[in-house]
């Protein structure tokens, strides 16, 4: 049972603005029933009152916050101007309703994005900016650029957090180090100097190795072997981890993501925070 | 207070009061350790072998062929854990798509840990394939493990056939019979099965209590490790109160067995017809034959699932769904993707589970409740002209 609050359980029974509006100015259309929900919202524009938002319905196929969210969202624009009501975060929407389950934070970036989905077919965009990019997630068609919005404006730390946000890396799950990669990325543009003074502990060349071995066998071959890949470890020299990946990991052009934000987030976590994991090309095997 | 109409019987049961009325004096009075040499403690061993007595009479076993456990996933894990490492040598093992999660998930984690499994897919009735497990054994096959009645639309799978095909090869069949206890007669003297799982609280015993039934014979190690318990399979002192549960749970199921058949049987029909010729963007999921008799899946196309349980919970209506919403994942069901059910209807999946406990009325209160839910629901849909036009040929068909 997910913990919603009264206000999601009241806006959930009690929807406000159902429907649709024929001569409508603005058709958001966001979701599809394949990932379990979607959206469409309606606004009327007052051509005599600097274009304010007049009337604002939507019609929902989901879950309960999903119906809730819409709902809140038209009440929440009515008598906005467009440029007023793009102004509305993800988070807007939930602190309207009082907070929503982190499982269910997709929502209100469903609500958003049929906002901004009307907003562009009211001025004649094509799509809306979320619906650019490259795709990340295969099993929900999620673009770098939303993956890397959520992460930005809810300043997102871990991939199941950009999954209950926008529903990247919910499904085969092959897409997480691309995620990684992403957070990886905004956290580094958003807080250099934050880098926190690691710990070194006094450890011998012998438990290194052994903690370095460990680990890989332990805690990074696993993951890798999900993929249909896998790693050696080939040498470590001081701090610096030399490995070779191997299977579905060796053609992959993401590699280079996996070696920093699992091989080596994985290392650093528990052996020692010093060591930087660099490849080598097994004799002749790569391309 | 609000109405309460129970039909998520696959989930749990309640517990039945004769049930509790036995477990009662072993919390207050009889509260000893059955190891202790006193006789205070040691007089519960005897209670214990008599509840086991009653568990093996419902599923035609001798009692020495059952050990009690903490519920159906330690069953499960002990089952195919237990035989995995009697049999150290062979890797290979054999399940379903559409297991239970205490089964799917440790094949899924044995795979990643030197086992190979072979998952076998289903029909879009979803009904299994034997041939497709002939092609599958392998010389180093070690285990088949296959529940008997699907927890989320009841589909029967044979079990007996399967049970065959492992002896013949000598291969260790586990059954999860989880959701068949209780519901369809076991008789383990002539079954073909090697081991099964048991929970108490879905037959109306209190949760945290099951049993495995081990064929005499069979090659097992046990997984709990410790004292002297349950001859030596299964370490832990005995949860008392809740083995004596489970043993009158398994006679009152024994004796009501008959009740399934026909009562629930009847129920469970009376509400799937209902429904099924009132909704006309509804189907049911899973085969309609070859099924537990308290099961019902239906489909409301184009309408989603979790919205459609918090309405009912709202009128006191207690179902499951397998939409993505209610999982806490973000893909519905595994059992309804490996049958294929479209997107359209996985989505606004629902399952009603009786049990001997329901009623007639209850019955004509979730008819009379469903419709104006999904009325509710599709005028909110941006889906509904879609509605309508499935609407409209389903009417043509009648």
């Amino acid at each position: 049972m997910w913990d919603y609050t009264d206000k999601v359980k009241d806006y959930f029974l009690h929807p406000r603005n159902v429907g649709e509006i024929k001569d409508a100015d603005a058709i958001g259309e966001v979701g599809a029933i394949a990932c379990g929900d979607a959206l469409r919202l309606y606004l009327k524009l007052d051509k005599k009152n600097g274009n304010r938002i007049a009337d604002a319905k939507f019609k929902t196929f989901g879950c309960g916050s999903a119906i809730a969210s819409a709902s809140a969202l038209t009440e929440m624009v009515m008598g906005k101007t467009l440029e007023e009501a793009e102004k509305i975060t993800n988070q807007d929407i939930a602190d309207f309703l009082g907070g929503l389950p982190p499982e269910k934070m997709h929502c209100s970036v469903m609500g958003k994005e049929a906002l901004e989905s009307a907003i562009a077919n009211y001025r004649g965009y094509k799509a809306a900016p979320t619906e650019e990019g490259v795709i990340v997630c295969k099993c929900f068609g999620v673009t770098d650029v939303k993956i890397e919005r959520v992460v930005r404006e809810n300043r997102l730390t871990t991939v199941e957090q950009v999954t209950n946000y926008c529903k990247a890396g919910g499904g085969c799950k092959s897409c997480h180090p691309d995620i990684q990669g992403i957070i990886d990325t905004v956290c580094e543009k958003e807080v250099k100097p934050v880098a926190v003074p690691a710990k070194s502990k006094k450890m011998s060349n012998l438990r290194k190795m052994q903690l370095i071995q460990e680990t890989i066998e332990r805690d990074i071959r696993p993951v890798l072997m999900m993929d249909g890949g896998d790693m050696d470890l080939i040498d470590v020299d001081g701090n610096t981890v030399y490995v070779s990946f191997r299977g579905s990991c060796a053609e992959c052009a993401g590699s280079r993501v996996t070696l920093k934000s699992t091989v080596e987030a994985k290392l650093r976590e528990f052996v020692m925070e010093e060591l930087v994991v660099e490849e080598v090309n097994q004799g002749g095997s790569t391309a | 207070m609000k109405r309460l109409v129970y039909v998520d019987n696959n989930a749990t049961t309640r517990v039945a009061p004769e049930v509790l009325e036995a477990m009662l004096p072993y919390f207050t009075e009889l509260y000893g350790n059955p190891s202790s040499m006193h006789t205070f403690g040691g007089q519960l061993y005897k209670k214990i072998n008599q509840a086991r007595e009653q568990v093996a009479n419902l599923i035609g076993a001798s009692p020495q062929e059952i050990i009690f456990t903490s519920g159906g996933t330690e069953s499960d894990n002990a089952a195919i854990r237990g035989t995995l490492e009697a049999n150290p040598d062979k890797k290979h093992i054999i399940t379903t798509r559409v297991e239970h999660p205490a089964v799917l998930n440790l094949c899924q984690y044995l795979a990643q840990n030197g086992y190979e499994v072979t998952e076998l897919g289903v029909d879009s009735q979803g009904l299994l394939d034997l041939d497709e497990l002939h092609g599958a054994i392998r010389d180093d096959t070690v285990l088949i493990t296959i529940m008997y009645a699907n927890n989320e639309t009841g589909v029967l799978f044979p079990v007996e056939e399967i049970g065959q095909i492992a002896r013949e090869k000598g291969i260790t069949f586990h059954c999860d019979a989880i959701q068949a206890a209780g519901k369809l007669p076991l008789d383990m003297d002539k079954s073909t099965m090697d081991m099964i799982s048991l929970s108490g609280h879905k037959l109306h015993a209190p949760k945290g209590v099951g049993a495995l039934y081990i064929r005499k014979g069979v090659r097992f190690k046990p997984f709990m490790l410790g004292g002297h318990h349950e001859n030596n399979r299964r370490a832990g002192t005995e949860n008392v109160p809740s083995i004596i549960g489970l043993g009158m749970a398994c006679e009152l199921a024994r004796k009501y067995l008959p009740e399934e058949q026909t009562k629930v049987r009847k129920l469970r029909d009376k509400l799937e017809n209902l429904i099924l010729y009132q909704m006309l963007n509804s189907r049911l999921n899973g085969h309609n034959i070859l099924r537990l008799p308290n099961t019902t899946n239906i489909s409301f196309e184009y309408v989603e699932g979790e919205a459609i349980l918090l309405l009912l919970n709202e009128v006191g209506i207690c179902a499951s769904s397998g939409s993505a919403c209610t999982s806490g994942s973000l893909e519905p069901s595994h059992v309804l993707r490996a049958m294929g059910v479209p997107f359209t209807a996985a989505h606004g999946s629902i399952r009603f589970s009786l049990s001997r406990y329901n009623t007639e009325e209850e019955v004509d209160y979730i008819v009379e409740h469903i419709p104006p839910i999904i009325r509710r629901l599709k005028e909110i849909s941006p889906y509904s002209a879609e509605i309508e036009e499935l609407e409209l040929k389903a009417a043509a068909r009648k």
